[in-house]
């Protein structure tokens, strides 16, 4: 191989001409790098360019500019069909005129594999994906979840050098789905083939990958292992889509090495630990997930403010409550439920305290 | 047949289409039911046929040999019947294929433009409807005309210096005749078209297919029932036309529907003339018959 990276996005920009004339960037100035043997997943909301990147990778759009190289080789003007990359369509793209057997075999036929081999080689796939005898049905004898398989099986066949995934679980039931999800996982790590796979559901994207990028509005904002992206998100917007956040916003007092004195007025000082330099009056959010807080348990070396619990709510595993400091701050904490037998810790109108050791909260400028 | 029309559904659906079945029935049925009586008796002296009637089998062995009657003389051709069917087939499947090859891609064409864009070229594709079919052929006879337009810049350009002889011959022919039923191949074939789902195109890409490889795998045996739709529909009336040999061929090219049309008029022969009808409609019927079915039998297991 030419190259450690599978495939490699520098600087890449596409623009679309919008219906009232106006250019639109659906990706705008992308770079990254995905490893050779990743399960790799392009993370955002609808729109936010993780379809366009996935479908110039593929080679179904090109790039106004910027380079796609795969294994460092640069296919940025080359032909889809041309292309040693296979993907996975959303609404599976099954040949609707030809039977599953013909599906399969497609990729094989056009390069030409003997009808016998390529026989022999359906039936494995079709092991593989677990429909054995399926050959002679046509798609849409197939349930969704089959289709799925069989969408799968037509293209890893072909052993591509990448497997490109457009939310291919999204059409299918949840239960169903959570299968998959862990059936891919295995498949990817059995064959051994890069996956690139695009989903808006951060769930699914956590437990699959081995790397995440999360994309808004054309841009990457982050990339990284799924813990990376969780425990230390890099901007506001990350912290809001993957998991749930409560931002503090407030002002920089004072710095001590890596103690950061951050005032959130009317609702008290916090200590938050850093590496990073802020200079004082600089306005930050104090970001920390809701199962980080505790429900008075005052800890020493941390933060304890007062507040009155505005809303307690039952899900089954934990409780939700929601607590407004002196100022316009309100925060959600999280308690597991884990006595037998429920038990609120406040009910709504009481005074409690809200507390966070210094290292679990991230400050956010941006 | 009792038992069927005791379900009250079935009531109610014969009351739907009872109206139409009485349509086809006296309007259709019943006047296929009078020439085949025609072609089975001999003809009056002065058109229509003997009365009281006396029956024959002559006409249809007329047309399968054309020396079998007491006009032929010496140098009579037996096959001559046969072979203007031949020709009115042969001209019949070049305007088919003609028509198929131009309205496919203009179909893609339109199907590919913004919905609004779309309808309006539709309704360019209809507009000839709302002229009158005689009207329009004659035009395009002016348009072909030795001084005629075509001619007229063709020697404006200086392109040539003598007119060419584009009218009373076969191609002139062949041109109006595609010129009128070009839209009646592009209306079944856009509906395929339209409902063609372009994923399908990519996924071939994406799975190793050259543009030309994926049309001839993919979007052509998905769109096959609109072809052979538009097939039918120009196929069938252009074998038996007569009305653009009659204009376009000024009498020099002779097709079934042209002689068809003779026996009712100058020639006096109804019977032969009602034979030679049945005997189209039977051929031609079981033709695209074997076609329809052997051509989507494929594409109808898959829909």
């Amino acid at each position: 191989m030419a190259s450690e990276f599978a495939v490699e996005m520098q600087d890449v920009v596409k623009q679309f001409i919008t219906p009232e004339g106006g250019i639109l960037a659906a990706v705008n100035h992308v770079t990254m790098q995905i490893k050779d043997g990743e399960f790799f997943s392009l993370l955002g909301p609808s729109g936010c360019g993780k379809t366009t990147s996935l479908r110039m990778i593929a080679g179904f759009e090109l790039p106004t500019s910027g380079k796609i190289l795969i294994h460092g080789k640069d296919v940025s003007q080359v032909s889809a069909f041309q292309r040693p990359v296979n993907t996975v369509f959303q609404q599976y793209a099954l040949f609707p005129h030809m039977t599953v057997e013909q599906n399969i075999g497609f990729g094989l036929e056009m390069k030409g594999v003997p009808r016998a081999e390529r026989s022999k080689r359906v039936s494995e796939a079709l092991e593989m994906v677990r429909l054995p005898g399926m050959e002679m049905r046509r798609p849409k004898q197939l349930s969704g979840g089959q289709q799925q398989r069989i969408a799968l099986a037509r293209a890893l066949i072909n052993k591509p050098e990448v497997l490109l995934l457009d939310e291919p679980l999204g059409a299918l039931d949840l239960k169903l789905r959570k299968e998959m999800q862990l059936e891919l996982k295995t498949l990817q790590r059995e064959v051994g083939i890069t996956f690139i796979y695009v989903t808006h559901d951060q769930e699914e994207a956590l437990t699959m990958s081995d790397r995440i990028a999360v994309m808004s509005k054309g841009v990457a904002l982050q990339i990284g292992l799924p813990e990376e992206i969780y425990e230390r998100p890099a901007t506001k917007f990350v912290a809001d889509f993957i998991g749930e956040t409560n931002f503090l916003d407030g002002v920089v007092r004072a710095q001590n090495g890596t103690i950061v004195e951050i005032d959130l007025p009317s609702s008290g000082m916090v200590q938050v630990e850093s590496s990073r330099k802020f200079t004082n009056g600089q306005q930050v959010s104090v970001a920390v997930r809701p199962e980080k807080l505790t429900l008075n348990k005052t800890v020493t070396d941390g933060n304890n403010l007062k507040g009155r619990v505005e809303e307690v709510i039952y899900i089954g595993t934990d409780t939700h409550y929601g607590v407004r400091f002196g100022g316009s701050h309100k925060v959600r904490v999280r308690e597991q439920n884990v006595t037998q037998g429920h038990k609120e810790l406040a009910k709504t109108g009481d005074e409690v305290t809200v507390s966070f050791t210094r290292t679990s909260p991230r400050i956010l400028t941006e | 047949m009792l038992k069927y029309f005791r379900g009250k559904k079935n009531l109610q659906l014969f009351g739907l289409i009872g109206p139409g079945a009485l349509w086809m029935l006296i309007l259709f049925n019943l006047p296929i039911l009078i020439v085949l009586f025609i072609s089975l008796v001999e003809r009056g002296r002065a058109g229509g046929v003997k009365l009281p009637p006396v029956y024959t089998l002559e006409n249809y062995t007329q047309f399968f040999n054309a020396c079998a009657t007491e006009f032929s003389g010496p140098g009579c051709d037996p096959l001559l019947y046969i072979g203007i069917f031949g020709n009115s087939v042969r001209i019949g499947l070049i305007v088919t294929l003609w028509c198929i090859l131009l309205g496919y891609p203009l179909s893609y064409f339109i199907a590919k433009q913004k919905p609004l864009w779309r309808d309006a070229l539709m309704i360019l594709v209809i507009i000839p409807f709302w002229t009158n079919f005689l009207v329009r052929t004659y035009a395009l006879k002016q348009v072909l005309a030795t001084e005629g337009l075509f001619n007229s810049f063709l020697m404006s350009l200086g392109l040539i210096n003598q007119p060419l002889d584009l009218l009373f011959n076969e191609f002139a022919v062949v041109v109006g005749l595609i010129y009128g039923y070009l839209p009646f191949a592009i209306l079944p074939m856009y509906a395929s078209i339209e409902k063609f789902d372009h994923t399908l195109m990519e996924a071939a890409a994406d799975l190793g297919a050259p543009p030309w490889r994926s049309f001839l795998r993919v979007m052509l045996p998905m769109t096959m029932p609109g072809v052979v739709a538009a097939l039918v529909l120009v196929f069938v009336p252009v074998v038996g036309a007569f009305i653009t040999p009659d204009i376009m061929g000024g009498g020099k090219v002779e097709m079934i529907g042209t002689l068809i049309n003779r026996q009712f008029g100058v020639a006096r022969n109804w019977p032969f003339g009602s034979a030679m009808s049945l005997i189209l409609m039977v051929l031609v019927l079981v033709g695209v018959i074997y076609y329809f079915r052997s051509s989507t039998e494929e594409t109808r297991r898959a829909m």
